[in-house]
This record gives structure tokens, sequence and C-alpha cells, in this order.
């Protein structure tokens, strides 16, 4: 063994045994316990629906560029409970645990939590909540509506689109397994050097998320490929780069921040394995190591990721903001040009996450001037979308309440991003919470947006509306727990409260801890309102359906010109573009009711379950390396080279959907009926409708020359 | 804002049936393209911690560049590399004139130059095992091994990948999506020659001038 750590280890179960089960941990045992019963409910739902032909059939293997996104929705949305359950701990913790007379239970001296776990549940909330939440809605998203935008029939590598969702989806299962096996990282979600260290943290905890976090950012960097190549290659003939949707040019800009950036953290932290794993030292504090090395890195990484989450989230607000204010966007040129502008210029910034080190006053005033210039490009687009609302018609429904809300922590959020830049206040106030309240307004921002995005988009994809009453309710009981808990974070952060803490040691700062409380309340009852507006559309979803292709009456752009939910292929003949807001060009011309003339054949890739079988086999990579089992290590990564390999060697061959039947469907949606096998249940491959033709796989050969 | 339209409205074109296909070949290559942007990015990170590393205070009392660093076996093997990816230039010469035999010996000539690249690289970095010059003794052999081995690890998987495209040369043929494998290879094995330049450079040669 190159390195050594406490605790056996065996050849065949490598550091796993019985005893790594936490089931003495009462919140873990519940925890298992719910999460079990869930599980054995929701499969047997399905095996009493009959449903695990048609799951499997359409969604599993589907690459079908919509499906996808809605899965990689669900994935971040299921996610974005499992975080928000974590803050939740924290928060009671910190209003439970003040003071040297505040009492322990369950083991814990102060509060409810011990150190070791309330360290495991900080670093799992940010894990998740970024990587593993918010990044898989947005792609979610991105995947749903650019295609839809630029008129195209699906991404340009279907497959390779499903191969990235499947392996965040490992992901994700490797960060949900550690909670019932093993246990997590403690050392935040950033990987505090050199505490991810063996010497210090010599459990599986930190391999847990340094392998899920490895598969996350591979998977993201092919999504961003996915999503370059698309907006590049697949746009409708007459989409200039000018008559682009403002969400392609933000979902553009992301997703070269992300193919920039994500390698290196994959880097960083591969180091960091090599470190764990094979004894080197690259980030020892002895021998020769560097530990400011691994901040650096990570951070070279860490601020493009936030600006990642940020651009998808701008371009939904000026998706949203011109709909419900029934004017043109204001500014197209400098939104396009700002969010180019901002992609750049997250790269020159990361230094600001660590003036405190003492890189000496030229380094921190050039990353100071730096961080200050994104204001600007930001600057610019909150003028562009207070001149869109500006004298025009604004109508108050749900997607523009969370975007309108929006606008108002972006600009607290900003300010406060302005203060920190200043490396004199930033050394006050470092790793202080006022920086957690900080970075907690801007992603609210996203999640805000992302919300909106739901319910702006829901009908489109799925054909019928999100109930507006209880959407309403979600959103203000959202609005005020995001005032309540953040305000109080900001002023505990003004008097001084480190992050990161599970006991808090003044009784002073016992009424704004109990006001975040009263916070993450409100929290809660906004989640109930988001799980009943669910389930009252659903159950509702024939009063709630829609007929009109374009939802809102006042959309702007491509994908409200097809029907609503969205047919498997998308159009039925491609789209000519003719104006920068194709859509809202054709209505006010009065041709947006005009259908085309003749159909032709679609050709369309097949299903596969190659994405799924990748992901489960580079989860199990993932699972081994945790536990050190390295013969299971060997096989998947033999088995994943193996079956990349076999791909190769068969082409999809696609299938062909005939004009004839294209044109059946096309006329029944005209005649507000839903056609069957048209969308929700029937996209995909080719035995999930009557009548396609799927060509033989040895069609596609050519003779030997 | 207006909305910029010079068409008229009541009889601009509103579908376009016609154009439905995308060219195949560009649309798999320009992602090629982006991956090995990625890639670099990764190189670049591995360079970084180089530099970093590359400090007589990385050295732990150790071994250094001068020890570690054989710049004229380095120069063999660069020769060999070279002539590696000139073999696979030969091939695309074979791929235009559609001729198999041609892209089978290229292909065959870089696997067997690429390999034994990889044999003088491993003969020399098992020598330096045996002295006990290990990636664990240091930081800076550390970012050295990590450096140079993400290299041969790209040549590994070139090799492994020639091996796939003379099979499919073989059995399928120069189909257009055998063709494209072949041209986004081509790009990889460029790729990691480049890689090899900046390693060779600012490793071997600057190491054995400069070393601490």
């Amino acid at each position: 063994m190159l390195v050594s750590y406490p605790g056996p280890w065996t050849p065949f179960f490598g550091r796993l045994d019985a005893q790594q089960i936490p089931l003495q941990n009462p919140i873990l045992f519940w925890t298992f316990v719910l999460v079990s019963l869930g599980g054995v409910a929701v499969l047997a739902a399905i095996t009493y629906l009959r449903a695990w032909g048609s799951l499997w059939r359409e969604w599993l293997t589907s690459v079908d560029h919509k499906k996808i996104g809605v899965m990689y929705c669900l994935l971040g949305i299921v996610m974005l409970f499992r975080g928000f359950i974590d803050g939740v701990m924290m928060r009671t913790q910190q209003a439970m645990a003040v003071g040297p007379r505040s009492p322990g239970y369950m083991g814990a001296l102060h509060g409810y939590l011990p150190p070791y776990h309330f360290g495991q549940i900080y670093s799992a909330h940010g894990t998740i909540m970024i990587l593993f939440a918010i990044t898989p809605i947005l792609v979610g998203l991105m995947n749903i509506i650019v295609p839809l935008q630029i008129g195209a029939r699906d991404m340009a590598y279907p497959y390779l689109n499903a191969v990235s969702f499947w392996l965040t989806a490992a992901a994700t299962g490797l960060v949900m397994i550690s909670l019932f096996v093993g246990d997590f990282s403690h050392a935040g979600w950033v990987g505090l050097s050199p505490l991810t260290e063996l010497a210090y943290s010599p459990g599986v905890g930190v391999d847990y998320w340094s392998w899920a976090v490895q598969i996350g950012s591979i998977a993201t960097t092919l999504a961003s490929i996915n999503i370059i190549v698309t907006i590049i290659k697949m746009r409708a003939p007459g989409m200039t780069w000018t008559k682009m949707p403002i969400f392609c040019w933000t979902a553009l800009s992301t997703s070269v921040v992300g193919l920039s950036s994500f390698p290196v953290f994959t880097a960083a932290v591969a180091l960091l394995s090599l470190d764990r794993y094979a004894g080197t030292h690259f980030f020892t504090p002895g021998l020769g190591g560097n530990l400011m090395l691994y901040t650096d890195l990570f951070w070279i990484w860490g601020h493009p990721e936030v600006y990642y989450v940020i651009l998808p989230a701008f371009g939904i607000l000026s998706e949203i903001i011109p709909t419900f204010s029934e004017k043109p966007l204001f500014g197209y040129i400098t939104m396009a040009v700002a969010s180019i502008a901002i992609g750049g210029v997250s790269w020159s910034v990361w230094l600001h996450h660590f003036f405190t080190m003492g890189a000496g006053p030229g380094v921190n005033a050039f990353f100071s001037i730096a961080s200050m210039l994104v204001g600007i490009p930001t600057g610019v687009k909150v003028f562009n979308w207070a001149f869109t609302l500006y004298r025009g018609r604004v109508r108050f429904d749900v997607p523009m309440l969370w975007a309108l809300a929006a606008l108002v922590l972006l600009l607290i959020g900003g300010l406060t991003g302005m203060m920190l830049a200043m490396p004199a206040i930033n050394y006050t106030v470092h790793n202080s919470v006022f920086v957690v309240a900080h970075f907690h307004t801007m992603l609210n921002v996203v999640g805000f947006a992302c919300f909106g995005a739901i319910n702006y988009w829901f009908p489109k994809v799925f054909g019928f509306r999100l109930d507006e009453r209880t959407g309403k309710r979600a959103f203000w009981f959202f609005s005020a727990g995001t005032f309540v808990l953040f305000g109080s974070m900001y002023a505990l952060g003004f008097m001084g409260m480190p992050r990161r803490i599970d006991y808090i040691p003044f009784p002073s700062w016992r009424p704004l801890l109990i006001a975040e409380e009263v916070g993450i309340v409100l929290f809660v009852i906004a989640s109930y309102y988001m799980i009943k507006q669910l389930v009252v559309s659903i159950r509702d979803r024939v009063q709630n359906r829609v007929t009109s292709s374009d939802v809102w009456g006042t959309a702007r752009s491509l994908e409200w010109l097809t029907h609503s939910p969205v047919p498997f292929y998308n159009f039925a003949v491609q789209p000519h573009i003719n104006a920068r807001d194709e859509w809202a060009w054709r209505r006010e011309h009065g041709r947006g009711a005009e259908s085309p003339e003749h159909y032709e054949d679609i050709h369309l890739p097949i299903n596969t379950p190659l994405p799924l079988i990748l992901g489960a086999w580079t989860f199990a990579l993932g699972f081994s390396l945790v536990w050190r089992m390295y013969w299971l290590a060997a096989l998947s990564l033999i088995a994943i080279v193996v079956l990349v390999i076999a791909r190769s060697f068969q082409d999809d061959p696609g299938h062909t959907v005939p004009g004839a039947r294209i044109r059946e469907i096309e006329a029944s949606y005209r005649n507000g009926l839903e056609p069957a096998g048209a969308a929700g249940d029937g996209a995909g491959g080719p035995v999930a409708y009557p009548g396609a033709v799927a060509s033989r796989p040895q069609d596609n050969v050519p003779a030997r020359p | 804002m207006s909305q910029e339209v010079s068409v008229n409205p009541a009889t601009a074109v509103l579908w376009d049936p016609s154009h439905s296909e995308h060219d195949m070949i560009t649309t798999r290559t320009l992602g090629f393209w982006l991956y090995l942007l990625s890639d670099a990015m990764i190189v670049s990170s591995l360079f970084a911690s180089y530099l970093v590393l590359d400090h007589r205070i990385n050295t732990a009392g150790g071994p250094g560049p001068r020890d570690v660093i054989h710049p004229v076996t380095a120069f063999w093997g660069t020769v060999l590399l070279f002539s590696a990816i000139l073999a696979y230039g030969a091939a695309m010469v074979g791929l235009k004139r559609g001729d198999r035999r041609i892209v089978l010996a290229g292909l065959g000539g870089a696997l067997l130059l690429g390999g034994g690249f990889l044999l003088v690289e491993g003969r020399d970095f098992a020598q330096l095992a045996l002295q006990g010059m290990v990636p664990e003794r240091s930081g800076y052999l550390s970012a050295f091994y990590a450096l140079v081995l993400y290299h041969g690890a790209h040549l590994v998987f070139g090799l492994l990948w020639i091996v796939v495209m003379m099979v499919q040369v073989v059995h399928i043929g120069l189909t257009p999506h055998v063709v494209y494998r072949l041209l986004n290879l081509k790009l990889f094995w460029f790729f990691q020659g480049f890689i090899w330049i900046y390693v060779f450079s600012f490793v071997y040669l600057a190491g054995a001038v400069h070393g601490h």
C-alpha cells in the first residue's frame, strides 16, 4: 500500500464493513427508514401502474433533449430538497446551541449535532446545492429550451447528452449513498486544504466528496460541449447571431465558462485524490507540498462556476420580463455583449476569495478592480430589465413575480459583492457569515429565476399550467423567508459571527439566530406550497390544459411557435427565421396561425440503454474507489472502456417518421386535441408510437470497396 | 427596439423544409476541438502546479530536476514521438486518396513509433524508481510525474484508439462515421504532440539548464 490509514482493509470489500452503516445515529437511522419506505412506495406505485415498460422505453433510455432535460430538472429538484433539509438542520443547530447554558441532546454538548456531524452537513449542503441541485436544474432548462429556441430537432449530440445526464446521476448517487454507507466530507464544499489530506481526514468522507465532484464535473464539461456545438451548428436557417434569443446567448456564454473552468476543478481534485491514494505531496503541509496551490486551482474553477450558474438565470429573466411587460427586451445587443463580458471577466477574479492570503497590495488591487468590473455588465443588464419594464403593460403572473424579486435580490447581492471586492472591507468580514449571506443572496437570484422558469415553461413542456394560487403563496412565503433569514445573517456578519460554527458563544446573537430560524420556517411553508402546487396542478390537469402554442399570449421567442406540449419532433417543418423575436413578429403580422403546406419525413436518433449502463458502471467505479475495492474499480474502468469501444462499432441508424404521420399529429394538435403518442408518453424510440419505420443497422453499412 | 426586419411580412418565407441535414463530420470535429480545449485546461493546471512546485524548497531535500531529468533520453523519445505524428499524417494522405492500405500503414507506423516512445519513457522512469526517485518522495517529484505521466496517459489511450480505428478501417471501411473518428483521432494525436513540445521545452530542456 502506498498510503496508510486507520481501520482494516480486505481485498474483496476494501475498507467496507458492516460497521460503516451508521444505524446507531438516530437522525441517520430515521432518514434511512423514511427513504427506504419512500423508495419502496415509489417502486410499488410504478409496478402497480405497470409503468416499468414505458418508464424504461420512454424515459430511462431516451435521447430526446426534452426528456433528458426534464430528468435533469427532477434530479436537481430532489437534490434541492435534500440540500434544503441540510440547511434546516444547520439553522436549527445554530438557534439551539447559543451560550454555555444551552442544553445538548443526542450526544452533542450543545444543540443536537456533534461538531463532526455538523461539519458533514454544511459540506454536503454546499456541495449539493451548487453542483447537484442548481447546476442540474440549469443544465436541464438549457437542454429543454435551447434547441427549441433555435429551431433544432435535438441537441448536436443526443447520445452524449444522455451520457452527461447519467454521469450526473451517478455522481448524485454517490453523494446520496454517503448518508447511509460511511460518511461525507467535513471539510466544506471547497475542500479546505490541508484538512482534506489523508493525515487529517482518514475516513472515506473526503473520498465520497472528491469522486462525486470529479464525475459531476466531467458530466458538466460534456454538457457544455454539447450546448456550444448545438448553438453554433444547429440554428434554424435565417437565425443569425443577432437574431438569437438572449437565453441562448447566456447558455453559450455559460457553456464556454463551464467548458474552460470545470476541467481545472477536475485537475485540482484529481491531484488531491493522488495525495490521498498514491501518497504524493501536492497539497500536504510537509515534504514540499503547497496547500495554497489547491486553493488557487479550486477558485480558478470556483469563481467561474458561480457565473456558470448566474448567467442562465440572467437569460431566464431576459425571457420572462419582456413576456410579462408585453414589450421587446430593451438593449438586446448590450445584453448579449454583457453576457459574454461577464463570462470573460469571471476568469480574472478568483483571488478575491482569499485576499487574506497576503499576496500583497499589488495582487489584491488587481483582483479587487477586476472583481468590481463585473458590476459594469451586470449593471447594464439590470438597467436593461428596468427599461424593459418601463412603460410596459406589466402583468404579475407567477413567473413574473419570481423574476421581479430576483431583480431586488440581485441589487442587494450585487452591492454587498462590491463591498466584498474591496480588500479593506474583505479583511474585516472574511470568513464571517456576511460572506455567506452575500453568496446566498446571489444563489437565491438563481433559485428565484429557476422557479420562475419552471412556472414559465412548464405548460410548454407538459401541456398544462401550474396552479396560480398555490404558486403565488409559495412565492410570497419563499420571498419572506429569504429576506428574514439572510437579512438577519447580514446583520450577524457585521457583528463578526464566523461561518461554519456549531456552537455560538455569545447569547447576544440569539435574537437574530432565532430570526433566521423563523426565516427557515417560512421556507418550509413555501416548500409545502410548492409541492402542493405540483400536486394540485397534476390533479386539475384537464382544466389547466393549454391548447394554444403561445401559452401566455405575449411570448416572443421561437419555442412558443410549436405546440404545447412540444411534439417529439419539436417542429414539423424547420422554421425560417425572419426576425429577432420570430414568434412575436409572426403573431404581430398576423401570420402566427399559419402552418406548413408540406410535411416531409423526419429522421430521429433511436433510444439506447447504453448511457444508463455507463452511468451505472461509473457509479460502481466511484463507489469502489471510495472504499478502495481496487478489483471492482479496475473492472468498472475496463467495462466503461469496452462499452465505449463497442458503441463505436454500432452506429445509430436512427429511425424515420413518415411525413403522413406528422401530418396526422399536426392536424389533431390544431383541432385542440393532444394526439396519442405525440408528446408526453409517446416520444422517442421506434416502439413508442405506431407507424414508425426503423431502419435496420445493416442498412447503414456501405459495401466494402 | 425595432425588429430590424427588412423582409416584407406578407411574403416572408416561414418554413424551410429543404434545410434538414447538418454536416455530420464538421459537427463532430467541432465538438472534439472543444473537448481538446477542456483537456488543454487540465494540462495547463498541471503545468501551473509544476511551475509552482519547481523550487528547491519543494524537493524537501530530495532529488531535484538535475537528478531526474535526462534530456538526451527524452530527445530520442521526442524523435520517436514526432515520427509517430508524421506517420499519422501519412495516414491522412491515404484518407484523402481513399486508399485504405496507406491509411492502415500510417496508423500501424504511428502505433509502433508511439509504442517505442512509451518504452523509452518507461525504461527511464523504471531506473528512477529503482533509485528511489518516486512521486511520494516530494512535492516536486509529484508534480513532475503527474505532468509527464498525464502526457503518457494520452499516448496510451491514443494507441488503444489507433488499434480500434485499424479494426474499423478493415471491417467497416471509410464510411463517414469512420472518417470523422479518424479526423478526431488526428486532432487527439497532434494534441498529445503539442503537450509533449511544452513538456520537453519547459520540463526537460529548461530543467537541464536551470535546474536548482
